[in-house]
């Protein structure tokens, strides 16, 4: 498996990335160049061995049901590159 | 029950159609808390007030389960005679969407915290028993406002992060009634339960409808739409019609159905599709690495199962057995948790065959005619068992307690005091009783000779007489036995 | 006056404690050394007022009760700070001010260390080199032409430069090691879940983790002290008492079993390396631990699996940095799409895209199985092989990079060489056990190199003490001429 131009661009869709034409040259290159390093995995056989999703070796501590968080707008709000007194405001969505 | 047979067919000039429609319910979980965060639930508060660092994803923030949502969830699932999942994990989810802060929604793809169930439905041509697939716990996105101004989208977070619950069911459902007493089942077992209070105004119940249409008798399922979000029961069983004759339109002029996700447009009463003109959702699930795998003990479980309520299938079977009531009674009686703890309230001190019957037929009425919810009844269960009793010790007959009723709808007033206060005491005094027939009879004479005379059916006339004499208060049974006497005579 | 330049962060800690200089002085010093590294570009932010301030407050107060009493610290500015800018080295940041303080900072200041600034890092902790940085590369005080490493190449030069008495890094895959290694410094990544990730802005979940970067072990030792314990807001922390590692800490490690892996003899290695490893080996011997060949069948499996694990999570953490909550913000786009588009096709860096897009590839449908799952099978793989060799062994010895620092621009051009530079580093954060480096020899240019020991899951006492008598033996010096001032 390698990736070319087009899939290059559809995987930056996926990721919401734009991508300057005079790059995607160079980095489909990059980018196949580290998939053909980590297909180096394709020679091991896996097939009986579970994935490993956490390596610390306990389950989740649940928390109680309080409420103790909120009533922080001004500090939600704060950091946002554009807003209104209530809320975050963002271009007109288009489906 | 056998006078009815499943016959929902869409019947074209060339075939007959099934529907085959598969439901994705989003519950609300009643929690205090959101499901990772220690923010409020509560509906309705002021924009972006409801929401913590989680739930707005700012650098650095880690989720933290809530153990409530998960016991919500089990106790829902052990409802739904559900496969509890002891080892359970969260995904994410992954699309970009101005309501979803992170970029991700916390969901659980291949390890559900819940299995297959089973839900049984009574339709008019019998039982219906529909499969459970899986349930699982997600969090709810946030609000996009699009209509408070005309070139920006206006972002409240208030319900990101909010404990939903996905119970997805097979593809079992084959008419748009099956759907509507489907969810209406679903709703009845979780707020017997207490997991969500079903309040689909609120959008704490709203459903992903999946709907494929194929020729009567034919085997293999077609190709499904799924219609998004749709959140009335009303709205289902439209979108899951429109969106069936489409299909099937699609399917006899030769074109095929491509799976896609739709949309029910209520004022059109059509499906249009969703399709942007982006790529398709690839969602890139995988294990949230910032949560572990969840683990429940059987032990746990089996202490949440003990606990649990009676629920509306096990109360149905026992008001039949132990109350005598109809499969058709109990099923309505039991339809609502508030509905089956207003009639066990009455039965306490009342006739269970009357209260039965007042419910059913006089106060669903009131209640129907004022769209009110049992809860808000003008009627307390505790007048509605004094009325009754009022009924079987004689006092008052079963018409004038119509009247009684009436006026409690209206004032919420107790039957007793209205009795009293009206003179609607029934007459049962004999010697009273009697100076009335007497006096009755005395006017009519000759409807007296004529009845001695054999003309028998005249008895109702004299009834009649003597009630309108008492202004309805007579008691029919005695005015009776003094009426055959007198008429001997 | 002391020559603070000499200073140990313990022996500060002594100084003010003993009272013999006042925090002020010595913040006061510190920002003057800081004033004149311009030409390092260690620092991104610096809260000089802020620090003064605080330094005055704790001489009047005077409450030594804490580990760090007084002790001014400049942290890697991945760590969200309170009301003082944190931008992850990422342009996407530039302005973004935390209401919050994380905890592993917040354990700092409880100790009653003193904030000095934000030191620079490779973007969002993504890079080997420091070079990834939006505000600029950072430069080695080794010399002027090296790289410090990275992704804590920010804080490691500080510490080098004498910038800050010690400072804490996070380390993904060697973030910490590596730039200790170039730095002749010593850096440790304990145990994943012993330091909180709250509030430390993420790069991949399930391999980042906060640690020390110090001068000496000693140090070492004294700084995780202060800045690990459990966290109820990060539910992968590990639930257990604080360790006394400072008080406990001892040279003694006669009778422990050091495992050397035949895996870490890597090709075009260079010979000092080589020769600095045996030297490693002769002084444990002479300590009094028995030696043991040992097999890590997995390791050359270990930097594929990384740069598939790594990514992939990246590409999901890096997805709120969309302009809407903070942050920054394109101003091109006629719609949302388009700018989330712009916003981050501007503001992310060229290594950072990288690394999404490829997270973004092996988590997409038809992928998955073949590259992410594969890729956790491996890790799981990776993950037995230590479990099995540390039921025989206390600790594996191994160098700690494959090179010294290599100049500015070297690998720039071409990521694997520079993902290459991880390869003795990335097992360990894979099996999410602990590992230190400490500076042990220079190569034939006089640049430092580290070796590395690794221990089981939370032996970070064993790890320490093993380092410790290990620096005692070895000495190690390293002249810099503070070239920059």
């Amino acid at each position: 498996m390698s990736i070319d131009k087009n899939q290059v661009k559809k995987v930056a869709k996926l990721s919401r990335i734009s991508l300057d034409d005079s790059k995607l040259e160079s980095l489909s290159k990059d980018l196949a160049s580290i998939l053909n390093f980590v297909e180096q995995l394709n020679k091991l056989d896996t097939k009986k061995i579970e994935p490993l999703t956490s390596v610390v070796n306990k389950t989740l501590d649940p928390r109680k049901d309080k409420i103790n968080d909120g009533e922080i707008k001004n500090e939600i709000l704060k950091n946002s590159p554009e807003k209104n007194e209530d809320f975050f405001i963002v271009p007109k969505v288009v489906e | 029950m056998e006078k009815d047979k499943f016959d929902y067919y869409i019947k074209t000039e060339k075939n007959s159609w099934e529907i085959i429609i598969g439901l994705e319910v989003h519950a609300q979980v009643i929690s205090n808390s959101k499901l990772f965060s220690g923010s409020s639930t509560k509906f309705g508060g002021k924009p972006n007030t409801q929401v913590s660092l989680v739930d707005s994803a700012f650098p650095g923030m880690l989720p933290v389960i809530n153990q409530y949502c998960i016991e919500q969830a089990i106790k829902t699932g052990l409802g739904l005679n559900a496969k509890i999942n002891l080892h359970s994990i969260f995904d994410r989810k992954n699309y970009f969407y101005a309501d979803l802060p992170a970029g991700y929604q916390i969901s659980q793809y291949k390890n559900p915290i819940v299995g297959e169930g089973i839900v049984t439905l009574d339709m008019p041509y019998g039982t219906k028993k529909v499969g459970i697939e899986r349930l699982h716990l997600e969090q709810d996105a946030g609000k996009s406002i699009h209509d408070l101004s005309p070139d920006n989208t206006f972002v409240d977070l208030n319900r990101s992060g909010v404990a939903l619950m996905e119970i997805v069911s097979k593809p079992d459902l084959r008419s748009p009634d099956e759907v509507n007493s489907y969810v209406k089942k679903l709703r009845s077992i979780m707020r017997y339960l207490g997991t969500c209070d079903g309040n689909m105004q609120e959008g704490s119940l709203r459903a992903d409808v999946n709907v494929s249409v194929r020729k009567k008798g034919e085997k293999k399922f077609g190709t499904r739409c799924e219609i998004k979000n749709v959140n009335s029961i009303k709205f289902m069983e439209m979108a899951i019609d429109s969106e069936a004759k489409r299909q099937i339109e699609l399917l006899e002029s030769g074109k095929v159905i491509e799976q896609e996700t739709r949309l029910f447009d209520t004022k059109k009463n059509e499906t249009r599709s969703m399709r942007s003109k982006e790529e398709a959702h690839d969602y890139r699930y995988f294990p949230d690495p910032d949560l572990l795998p969840l683990k429940i003990e059987q032990s746990f479980v089996d202490s949440l199962k003990k606990k649990l309520p009676e629920l509306p299938d096990q109360k149905k079977d026992r008001f039949i057995k132990k109350f005598k009531l109809s499969p058709y009674e109990a099923n309505v009686l039991v339809s609502e948790i508030g509905i089956s703890k207003y009639f066990e309230e009455v039965i306490k001190n009342a006739d269970i065959k009357l209260a039965k019957n007042w419910i059913i037929v006089e106060l669903f009425a009131v209640l129907n005619e004022k769209n009110l919810d049992i809860k808000d009844s003008p009627v307390l269960p505790k007048n509605l068992a004094s009325l009754i009793n009022s009924i079987t010790t004689g006092e008052i007959s079963g018409k004038i307690a119509k009247k009684v009723f009436e006026i409690m709808v209206e004032t919420g007033d107790e039957p007793l005091k209205i009795i009293k206060e009206k003179g609607l005491k029934q007459q049962s005094d004999p010697k009273e009783l009697e100076k009335i027939v007497i006096k009755v009879l005395e006017n009519n004479s000759d409807k007296v000779s004529e009845f001695r005379s054999g003309k028998e059916k005249l008895l109702g006339f004299f009834v009649g007489e003597i009630m309108k004499a008492s202004s309805g208060k007579a008691n029919p049974g005695l005015v009776n036995d003094i009426l055959k006497k007198k008429l001997k005579k | 006056m002391t020559n603070l330049n000499n200073s140990s962060l313990l022996e500060i800690v002594n100084l003010i404690k003993s009272k013999k200089v006042s925090s002020l002085e010595i913040t006061k010093h510190f920002i003057k050394n800081i004033e004149k590294s311009k030409k390092l570009n260690s620092f991104i932010t610096t809260c000089f007022e802020e620090s003064l301030k605080k330094a005055k407050d704790f001489d009047e107060k005077k409450n030594f009760d804490g580990l760090l009493s007084g002790v001014p610290l400049a942290i890697k500015d991945l760590f969200c700070t309170k009301n003082v800018k944190t931008t992850a080295g990422s342009k996407i940041l530039e302005n973004f001010i935390p209401t919050y303080e994380s905890t592993v900072s917040n354990n700092l200041w409880s100790e009653g260390a003193i904030l000095l600034g934000k030191l620079n890092c490779d973007e969002f902790a993504m890079g080997s080199s420091n070079e990834t940085s939006f505000f600029g590369n950072t430069i080695n005080p080794i010399g002027k032409d090296l790289v410090p490493g990275g992704s804590s190449g920010g804080s490691a030069s500080a510490l080098a430069a004498n910038l800050t008495p010690a400072t804490i890094g996070t380390d993904t895959g060697g973030s910490i090691r590596q730039p200790a290694s170039f730095t002749g410094t010593v850096g440790l990544k304990p145990t994943y879940g012993l330091c909180s990730r709250w509030g430390i802005v993420a790069f991949a979940s399930s391999l980042d983790q906060a640690g020390p970067m110090t001068k000496n072990v000693k140090d070492c030792a004294l700084l995780l002290e202060a800045m690990s314990g459990y966290d109820e807001k990060d539910s992968t922390s590990i639930n257990k008492k604080k360790e006394k590692y400072s008080k406990n800490l001892s040279e003694k490690i006669k009778g422990l079993k050091i495992g050397i892996p035949k895996e870490y003899r890597v090709e075009n290695m260079p010979k000092e390396i080589d020769i600095l490893w045996k030297k490693g080996i002769d002084i444990l011997k002479k300590s009094g631990a028995k030696i043991v060949d040992i097999s890590l069948p997995h390791t050359k499996y270990a930097l594929p699996t990384y740069y598939i694990v790594a990514p992939a999570e990246a590409s999901s953490n890096l997805a709120r940095y969309d302009g809407v909550k903070y942050g920054y913000r394109s101003k091109k786009g006629k719609n949302l799409i388009e700018m989330y588009e712009n916003t981050r096709g501007e503001a992310f860096g060229d290594e950072v895209k990288r690394r999404i897009l490829i997270g973004t590839y092996v988590l997409s449908s038809g992928y998955y199985d073949a590259y992410y799952l594969k890729a956790q099978k491996v890790r799981k793989l990776i993950k037995n092989d230590f479990d099995k060799c540390f039921k025989n062994v206390d600790a594996i010895l191994t160098p700690s990079t494959p090179s010294s620092a290599f100049k500015i621009g070297e690998k720039t051009n071409d990521p694997i060489s520079m993902y290459l530079n991880d390869i003795f580093t990335v097992p360990v954060n894979l099996a999410g056990i602990p590992a230190i480096s400490i500076p042990a020899g220079q190569d034939k240019q006089g640049h430092p190199l580290g070796l590395q020991l690794i221990t089981n899951t939370l032996d970070e006492q064993k790890i320490l003490n093993i380092a410790l008598a290990m620096e005692k033996s070895i000495a190690f010096k390293q002249s810099i001429d503070r070239w920059w001032e």
